[in-house]
């Protein structure tokens, strides 16, 4: 993958920023519900960490500002798919202007679990139009990587009944009534979303990794992917092994 | 904005702090429902959803341009989806004190791009009416400063380091915002009342455009109760 530098805002630059000060770099996991993308990003961190980067953090409904209220408005059974569009697009602002950017101000490597494509996808899985939550969501930073873990419907269901072992509301998509129960629901939402995801593809640049691998060929596969992108490398451990094909040993997994 | 296909109606008003707009909408609304008309109210920035975090955003002064925007236009989307949209399909006359053309104005006057904010609020349905009340700056800030003890840090711009002086900078940025309304009232049709008449002035000329404009549709298409010995929209006239 191709590094853009400096980072570049999609289509709405944020008043106040100069994206040349950005030194960091902006990693984004994109993917469907119980895919796997937090144990990915986890694993990330740890990996970057001890090759010497600092790395931040991130992922939705996690703002200072909205992530309280959003939970909140999550609990009740009145959330209209404009209204939890915006709600999530004002908890990533909030994020991206007083923590992401501030970071990689800061020369942070920036690991976000799901960014604007996941809000984007859940609106155009709602019915809501494509060219407004584009637009609406045209102030984020083109990320330097957006590594897409794709998987079908058939294994998000086996997931989620072998691992959370119950489907969620939301998860379902259970505010369309889309089908009678929460598993029918679930397939027809999650195959929406995921089609969502599969139409930006090319458009935003994703990387696809195949998601029904074992998570440890995911994490090989994307160490392989981050370790191609432009960083700065830190002598010592990190460049001793350099070259070498990277392992998934020493993640304190 | 989405052009409204159902029964009921959308009237909006519109205007700058202190322009009066809140009670000439109050006295409307009070006026269709003595009519007999289904009337609702809905005041800018009251989502039960969001409320909570706007509080949280305005206390802790948290806000930037983008995600002062962005929360305002969430509360619209909640105000809209779950209370607006079905009960103008219901046939019910809903009245707003403010509409998306606040933002339109307060959000580009805080710098946030016109295309944006514009395409943020398209969603919106569009108004049957809309008031707005122009007032010179200087009558609003003497009605403003005359009736509260003190502005609030985002009504002032605070954010925007305009001035270090609340007075000065509410001055400035109420400025900007005049400045807004003024350049779309032609472009989105604005009703405009002249905010310095007598408020008994205004409400004459508010319920007359009423009757002109919606008079046919209000006779057949708008919920009201039965009433007894009446044939139809009262006139103005008629009610004063």
């Amino acid at each position: 993958m191709e590094s853009r530098q400096p980072l570049q805002f999609y289509s709405e630059p944020l008043p106040g920023v100069d994206t040349s000060e950005l030194h960091g770099k902006l990693i984004v996991i994109e993917g469907p519900d119980a895919v796997g993308r937090s144990t990915q990003v986890r694993q990330l961190k740890q990996w970057l960490e001890q090759e010497g980067h600092a790395v931040l953090d991130t992922g939705m409904a996690r703002s200072a500002l909205a992530g309280k209220g959003i939970q909140e408005a999550k609990k009740g059974n009145t959330l209209g798919p404009i209204t939890m569009t915006l709600f999530y697009t004002t908890d990533f602002a909030d994020r991206l202007e007083n923590e992401i950017i501030p970071a990689l101000r800061a020369g942070f490597v920036v690991l976000i679990d799901r960014y604007i494509f996941s809000i984007m996808a859940r609106a155009i899985a709602r019915g809501e139009d494509r060219k407004w939550i584009e637009q609406v969501a045209g102030f984020a930073l083109a990320p330097h990587a957006v590594y897409y873990l794709r998987a079908r419907v058939k294994d998000l269901v086996s997931r989620v009944v072998l691992g959370r072992g119950a489907f969620d509301y939301w998860e379902s998509g259970m505010d369309l009534r889309f089908g009678d129960d929460k598993f029918q629901s679930f397939v027809r939402y999650q195959r929406r979303l995921i089609q969502a995801l599969d139409s930006m593809a090319s458009a935003y640049n994703f990387t696809i990794v195949d998601a029904t691998q074992p998570a440890e060929a995911i994490f090989r596969e994307l160490q392989r992917h981050v370790s191609a992108l432009p960083f700065e490398k830190v002598d010592g451990a990190g460049a001793r092994r350099r070259g070498k094909r990277p392992t998934v040993r020493g993640t304190g997994e | 904005m989405l052009p409204n296909r159902y029964k009921g109606k959308l009237i909006v008003v519109e205007g700058i702090d202190g322009s009066g707009k809140s009670t000439q909408i109050t006295l409307l609304s009070h006026w269709l429902r003595a009519q007999g008309y289904a009337v609702a109210f809905s005041e800018w920035n009251s989502s039960p959803l969001v409320r909570q975090t706007t509080r949280r955003g305005k206390k802790k002064a948290m806000f930037t341009p983008t995600t002062f925007s962005l929360i305002h236009a969430t509360d619209f989307a909640d105000r809209m989806e779950s209370y607006i949209l079905p009960l103008v399909k219901a046939g019910a006359v809903v009245c707003a004190d403010r509409y998306a053309y606040t933002a339109f104005a307060r959000d580009v006057a805080r710098g946030a791009s016109r295309n944006w904010v514009r395409n943020l609020y398209s969603f919106a349905l569009r108004p049957s009416l809309t008031f707005y009340f122009r007032v010179p700056l200087d009558v609003a800030i003497g009605r403003i400063l005359g009736g509260r003890d003190a502005i609030k840090y985002y009504e002032a711009g605070m954010d925007l380091g305009l001035s270090r002086n609340v007075e000065e900078s509410f001055r400035i940025f109420q400025g900007r915002i005049l400045d807004e309304y003024e350049a779309m009232a032609g472009e989105m049709g604005f009703h405009m009342i002249d905010a310095t008449l007598s408020i008994e002035e205004q409400q004459r000329r508010m319920r007359q455009i009423v009757v002109d404009a919606l008079g046919e549709v209000l006779r057949t298409g708008v919920l009201r109760t039965a009433q007894k010995g009446s044939d139809g929209i009262a006139t103005a006239a008629a009610v004063l």
